[in-house]
């Protein structure tokens, strides 16, 4: 579903993708792992037009994305929850919700995924007149993958879900994320919680300086002795 | 009863302030530019209204929707030609590229009017109405109430609509807005756009009430930069309650004080709410750095 073949990125005179490639299957939940600064936020940014590489390629359904703008890859289908969710803070839920379905592919099903998303998340629907910068943190992680399931996405990108969440409210999103994948949605999981990640992951590439360390099936991942040593403190 | 005159005077004339400053303030919420040549577009817009008067023999109300429609597109010209280009280079150059806009925009109306102080005359510009013994301009009347109408549609705009929703989270956090679809660049014309038409409207009120010269821009947008930063930087309807304040500050300490110390005054409040919320009095962001300046 999409391909990433050979990119570099560079922010001005520093490089921080090498040579990266990397494929997301459809119907999977891929993972990309890595510790801060190696490359994972750069990678999803590339790939939802924030930053632009210097070379290599970006392909969705087999068209070419590497240099289409945000908006247009959006309307591809190609939706990123960004870290921090970054949400309307002086707006209602219900409008982060609305604007997720800014693109033209998704209005016409506003009322049915508003719908969707007050039935996954409850919580979202009994606060929907409140202002999102007033909600919980965990609150504000559905709302943010709620604002992602409104654009109808063929590939939901999600960045540190569990950034500054209590462990248990992780394991809940998590499962929300393997229900959503069974209504047919891809999902790259972009996380630095490597054991929760692989559990629901089908696959996972590690992201050391830039450049894939890893890959592989998530469930001989978790057995791989650097891994482990480096990430599970095993 | 003579602080009550003076006080519905002073909302009256804050009205104008808030139009001019509301335009203003759009385009620093969400272009994130500190648009110098504001007043000069202001200029413009009395200048075309005194043009379709004295050439038409159109009053300046009926031009205004003529005028509105020009500088929207003047505002689409200059976010195209101007601001687009500079977008992610150091706020100096913004800053310097807007001046330098102004001083061209004020030679060139020096050189096409001359430095002559041009006015329009009309049947009601003298005209009072009086309510409970308190006389009210007819000219500032209906500008207020075309303000008001503004505010009402404007309001309406932003919070009900996808397009005014965009506008909002443009200004509220660009990289998600980004990654929930929006055009951003779009919206940056946009909101230029608007925030020129906004200036042209208000110019067309301004025009049975003052004289044009090629230098009037520089006073106002002075006052709209107080209303900006006293109402909160990119907060719209900040802007409108600081203009109302800006008036009303203005015409009583034209009254309790001296005129010639109004501008002392608001400049002494101005400084104030700098030093203790510079956020603005009706900011709920973080002023200057949700601006990114």
């Amino acid at each position: 579903m999409l391909k990433i073949e050979q990119i570099n990125l560079s922010y001005g005179e520093i490089q921080v993708l090498w040579d990266m490639s990397l494929q997301i299957p459809e119907g999977q939940i891929v993972a990309l792992l890595g510790a801060n600064s190696a490359g994972k936020s750069s990678t999803i940014n590339a790939i939802s037009g924030i930053e632009k590489i210097s070379s290599g390629r970006i392909t969705f359904q087999g068209k070419d994305i590497s240099k289409m703008a945000p908006h247009e890859i959006v309307e591809l289908g190609v939706i990123q929850v960004p870290e921090g969710r970054k949400l309307f803070n002086f707006m209602t839920i219900e409008e982060n919700l609305l604007l997720g379905a800014y693109s033209k592919h998704a209005r016409k099903d506003i009322k049915k995924n508003i719908r969707r998303v007050y039935d996954m998340f409850p919580i979202l629907e009994e606060r929907k007149d409140q202002l999102a910068g007033d909600m919980s943190g965990g609150q504000q992680q559905m709302c943010a993958i709620g604002r992602g399931l409104m654009s109808n996405p063929k590939l939901l990108i999600i960045d540190e879900l569990s950034l500054g969440l209590a462990p248990i409210l992780v394991q809940e999103l998590l499962r929300t994320l393997t229900t959503i994948k069974d209504e047919g949605i891809t999902i790259m999981l972009v996380e630095q919680n490597v054991k929760q990640s692989l559990a629901i992951s089908n696959y996972a590439y590690v992201l050391e300086n830039g450049r894939v360390a890893i890959q592989g099936d998530a469930a001989q991942l978790t057995e791989d002795p650097h891994l482990k040593k480096a990430y599970l403190g095993m | 009863m003579m602080i009550l005159q003076t006080l519905i005077s002073g909302i009256l004339l804050g009205g104008i302030y808030a139009l001019i400053s509301m335009g203003l303030n759009m385009i620093l919420g969400v272009v994130r530019i500190i648009n110098f040549a504001h007043g000069e577009f202001l200029m413009i817009a009395m200048y075309l209204s005194y043009i379709f008067y004295a050439w038409g023999g159109m009053d300046p109300y009926v031009s205004a929707i003529f005028i509105v429609i020009i500088l929207f597109v003047l505002g689409l010209i200059t976010q195209k030609g101007l601001i687009e280009p500079i977008l992610d280079k150091p706020a100096s150059t913004k800053i310097f590229a807007t001046l330098g806009l102004s001083i061209v925009l004020q030679n060139l109306a020096l050189m096409i009017f001359d430095a002559n102080y041009l006015s329009v005359t009309t049947p009601y510009q003298s005209s009072v109405v009086n309510l409970l013994g308190i006389a009210i301009s007819v000219p500032r009347l209906v500008s207020f109430g075309v303000v008001i109408a503004i505010v009402i549609l404007l309001y309406l705009f932003l919070q009900k609509t996808m397009v005014g929703r965009a506008i909002r989270a443009v200004s509220m956090q660009r990289q998600a807005a980004y990654l929930v679809g929006v055009n951003v660049k779009r919206i940056y014309l946009l909101a230029f756009g608007i925030g020129t038409a906004l200036v042209g409207l208000a110019g067309s009120m301004l025009m049975p009430i003052y004289s044009v010269y090629p230098t009037l821009g520089a006073s106002f947008v002075l006052i709209a930069f107080v209303v900006v930063v006293l109402g909160g930087m990119g907060n719209m309807f900040g802007a409108f309650y600081g203009g109302l304040m800006i008036g009303v500050i203005e015409s009583l300490a034209g009254v309790i004080f001296s005129p010639g110390l109004k501008e002392v005054i608001y400049f002494i409040i101005f400084i104030l709410v700098l030093l203790i919320k510079p956020t603005g009095i009706f900011s709920k962001g973080k002023g200057s750095e949700a601006v990114g300046l």
